[in-house]
């Protein structure tokens, strides 16, 4: 049954890479994430150098690349040994004997360790020699041992800090990753998580799971993380069911993010969008209101700012001078905008700065440029040729009048909320009756308060029940023989959850 | 058949069978009701439970039928399944409720007593979050966090081929089976002949025999049935000493493929993660809690302490309405019982074997 069906024939031929295909890139063992378009043209940044992509197409996922320096200038290869290709874990096992041993293991120590900047023989002019030379990463390394004075009298486990660390330096490694909705949120958290609002991927399974998201699912959502949501669920429809993105408003927030989920064109034509108005409106069988959303609800435009500007949670927050005016919403939205010159926040955007204390103002640019902002420092996609290429699936359409009267007569199946700068009682309001009795939904907030107040509203008004307030806590382990302990540094907050059944209304007495 | 929760609250307009509805009909609550109700209950209805059985006719059902599994919501937290049959009656602390009077009515619906305490539940349609929250233990089960998290990393999504060993109580399974319907399959393995029975009665009563097969064999010792090597996306092991089963595991994975690992105790982290590192990268141990909030509804009561569905009790929900109104606090704070462990789940993804 696992043969021969499309979706699976679909899968196995996304084990393996093609050009145009979106990539993640783990560099040094989740060191750094990297998305990535592969085309021949593309590149990727390490250090100071530029590092074609090309050799990555047609690979199958989870194969594992070294980079070398040749006569032409460093190029990626394909690591053939097993030995060097992983993490701590299976440092922990080369150590194993030592670490059965690791009670007994302690005779070396620091007490002799002076920090004199003079233990390393080898002079960087040797080193950059050796690089002209060809010589590989793994030998740069050895000549470093054993020109250290005081390597031999490291433990052993401190002899494996610093060769990892060196072979991050001079041989680094570049693991081709399938982007699924984990990878995804854990890069762009560890990178630019104001982008997807701070959602950690444990609360996003949370989500997925509270709202009973699934094959023939019609999910309603309401996505101010750039489309992590929305991926998220996408991705557990598979070849049925549909998601609709529904906004406030003129403009739909932006789902940058579900172009990086190599998505079929056939699940792409299922992730929709309609405007809140539309959705709420009475059945209207003329596809009017459809073709022209913007005329049909001028009133909307009053809405969404009196809505932006009264969240308590604003409020309570940065007193900011970004409040959008209604012309600033259209300007700002438009893609045919890429002047520097003026400040390109969308809607999504404003409050979310609001939230990191303005870290950054986001750039006005488009999906490619935008995950390659995910990228760090000294690690940059550069891949211009396909910033041009349109990505040929397009997500995000306007759903028809015919799809959005199915919805109305049926209702969706779940709802999931993810606005952390729209008013949550008038949103759940409006929203809640468009599900079908029993759906569950889940309500994503970076604060507290507004949920408590909409789950008192919520208790209060009676159409919900099982309703929960939950906060996820994940703790990762650092899992080596004789050194087992949570991770020095951890993300404390994953951000509230609200979830519960819309259920039949009480009738008025 | 189909899964089916009832909740137990009290509503009064759709008992038309009753003498209690008879009243109503007389009320503009019904009339109420008839307005507000724009889905109509006689009309098909996508169900989304995912507990569609891998048959997409069977989705397309939303009202209550003879047959269904039901699950009573009676109040916070508290749930029972029930299987709806004919003439059938339910007693619980807020009356007596007529099975035939919940038939036709959409799921989500609140069906009132017809005796005893003038009460109300809900009936709801299932979800693997609600059955797993009411279902019967037979073993230590997995819940809600850990099941979310271990659904999301192995990457399950519809068409995906998934073992799991043991099948336990089949908790996840059931949240397994609803990831890969309505195309995919989950082969799960337990050596206990008999729970391995109890667990697929469950999964017929859910309406998703479709999507998984109870093997009974001893993982542990024999390794996953060849049948399925290089066949499997994902893995999901929950036993006493997952390391045995790790080079079976990775035998069946695919490429790039996943596994999972619970235990609930460090040491057998230690050992699985040992066995792991040959054949398997980025090794990860993770613990997940949820940590749960109550909100503070009127004076002294809070959400963790919501009272039941009389309809005629002291705190009257007007009564509640009335002092919301003129508060404009609300207090929250987490709730005093927490789990504090459930167990460790280590994730590794099989190493490219290059050829």
């Amino acid at each position: 049954m696992e043969e021969g069906n499309t979706t699976n024939a679909h899968e196995d031929s996304q084990r393996v890479t093609w050009e145009g295909c979106s990539v993640l890139l783990d560099v040094n063992d989740g060191d750094r994430f990297v998305f990535a378009r592969l085309t021949t043209a593309a590149t990727l940044s390490v250090g100071s150098y530029q590092i074609p992509l090309g050799p990555l197409i047609g690979r199958p996922f989870g194969s594992l690349f070294q980079m070398r320096t040749g006569p032409d200038g460093p190029f990626l290869i394909e690591d053939q040994s097993k030995a060097s290709s992983d993490s701590q874990h299976t440092n922990g096992a080369d150590t194993k004997e030592n670490g059965m041993d690791w009670k007994n293991n302690q005779s070396k120590d620091n007490r002799a360790l002076n920090d004199t900047n003079t233990a390393q023989n080898l002079q960087h002019s040797d080193i950059v020699e050796m690089k002209r030379e060809g010589v590989s990463g793994d030998q740069i390394i050895e000549a470093l041992i054993s020109n250290s004075s005081t390597f031999a009298e490291k433990t052993v486990f401190s002899q494996e800090k610093y060769k990892i660390k060196k072979q991050k330096k001079f041989a680094p490694k570049v693991l081709l990753r399938r982007p699924w909705a984990r990878s995804i949120c854990e890069a762009y958290l560890k990178k630019k998580p104001v982008k997807i609002g701070y959602l950690r991927f444990d609360t996003l399974s949370l989500m997925l799971a509270s709202a009973n998201v699934s094959g023939y699912s019609d999910v309603l959502v309401v996505d101010q993380t750039g489309g992590m949501v929305t991926g998220a669920v996408a991705e557990r429809l598979g070849s049925t069911g549909n998601v609709c993105c529904t906004y406030l408003g003129l403009k739909s927030y932006p789902i940058d993010i579900v172009k990086i989920f190599n998505f079929s064109p056939d699940l792409c034509s299922r992730i929709l969008q309609s405007p809140l108005p539309v959705l709420s409106s009475v059945r209207v069988e003329d596809t009017q209101i459809l073709q022209n959303p913007v005329n049909s609800i001028p009133s909307e435009i009053a809405t969404t700012n009196s809505l932006l500007n009264s969240t308590p949670s604003q409020v309570s927050m940065t007193n900011s001078p970004l409040n959008p005016t209604p012309s600033q919403i259209s300007m700002t939205n438009s893609p045919l905008n890429p002047r520097p010159s003026q400040i390109p926040i969308t809607c999504a955007d404003i409050v979310k700065i609001d939230v990191s204390s303005r870290q950054s103002i986001p750039s006005p640019k488009d999906h490619l440029e935008e995950t390659s902002d995910c990228t760090d420092m000294n690690l940059k996609c550069t891949d211009k040729a396909f910033e041009r290429r349109k990505v040929s699936c397009n997500p995000g359409q306007n759903a028809t009048q015919a799809r959005v009267n199915l919805w109305k007569e049926r209702g969706f199946t779940s709802l999931i909320i993810a606005a952390p700068n729209l008013d949550l009682d008038s949103l759940v309001e409006d929203l809640l009756p468009l599900l079908t009795y029993s759906a569950p939904f889940v309500i994503y907030h970076q604060f507290l308060q507004p949920l408590a107040v909409c789950m008192k509203k919520l208790m209060t008004s009676k159409i919900a029940i099982a309703l929960r307030i939950s906060e996820p806590f994940i703790r990762e382990y650092q899992v080596l023989p004789g050194r087992t302990h949570p991770f020095m540094e951890m993300n404390g907050f994953g951000g509230y959850i609200l979830s519960g059944i819309r259920v039949q209304e009480i009738p008025e007495s | 058949m189909q899964l089916i929760f009832c909740a137990l609250f009290n509503d009064q307009s759709f008992d038309k069978s009753t003498r209690v509805t008879r009243k109503i009909l007389t009320n503009p609550k019904h009339v109420n009701y008839q307005s507000n109700s724009l889905r109509s209950p006689a009309k098909e209805k996508l169900i989304m439970f995912g507990l569609a059985g891998g048959d997409p006719r069977l989705s397309f059902k939303r009202t209550i039928a003879y047959g269904d599994l039901a699950i009573v919501y009676e109040k916070h937290e508290i749930m029972r399944p029930i299987i709806v049959t004919p003439n059938a009656e339910l007693h619980n602390r807020f009356g007596v409720f007529m099975h035939n009077d919940w038939v036709g009515k959409p799921f989500g619906s609140r069906v009132l007593s017809v005796k005893g305490v003038q009460g109300y539940v809900y009936i709801l349609a299932a979800t693997p979050e609600i059955w797993t929250l009411c279902l019967q233990h037979r073993t230590q089960i997995l819940y809600l966090a850990d099941i979310s998290l271990v659904i999301m990393y192995l990457e399950i999504v519809p068409g995906c081929l998934v073992l799991e060993s043991g099948t336990g109580t089949g908790s996840l399974t059931t949240s397994i089976a609803r990831s890969v319907a309505p195309n995919g399959h989950v082969h799960t393995f337990d050596f206990h002949e008999q729970r391995a029975q109890s667990a697929r009665a469950d999964f017929d009563k859910n309406g998703i025999s479709n999507l998984v097969t109870v093997g009974v064999r001893d993982i542990q010792g024999e390794g996953f049935p060849d049948e399925f090597q290089a066949k499997v996306d994902s893995i999901f092991l929950d036993l006493p000493q997952p390391w045995c089963v790790v080079p079976s595991a990775a035998k069946m994975l695919k490429q790039d493929g996943v596994m999972c690992s619970f235990s609930p105790c460090i040491e057998q982290v230690q050992c699985t993660c040992e066995a792991l590192a040959s054949q398997f990268t980025e090794i990860r141990t993770f613990e997940i809690l949820l940590r749960h909030y109550e909100i503070l509804r009127d004076t002294g009561a809070t959400s963790e302490m919501e009272s039941g569905n009389s309809r005629k009790r002291k705190h009257d929900p007007s009564s509640v309405n009335d002092s919301i109104a003129t508060t404009t606090t609300v207090f929250a704070r987490p709730c005093r019982f927490a789990k504090g462990h459930t167990g460790y789940l280590t994730f590794a993804r099989l190493k490219f074997k290059s050829s």
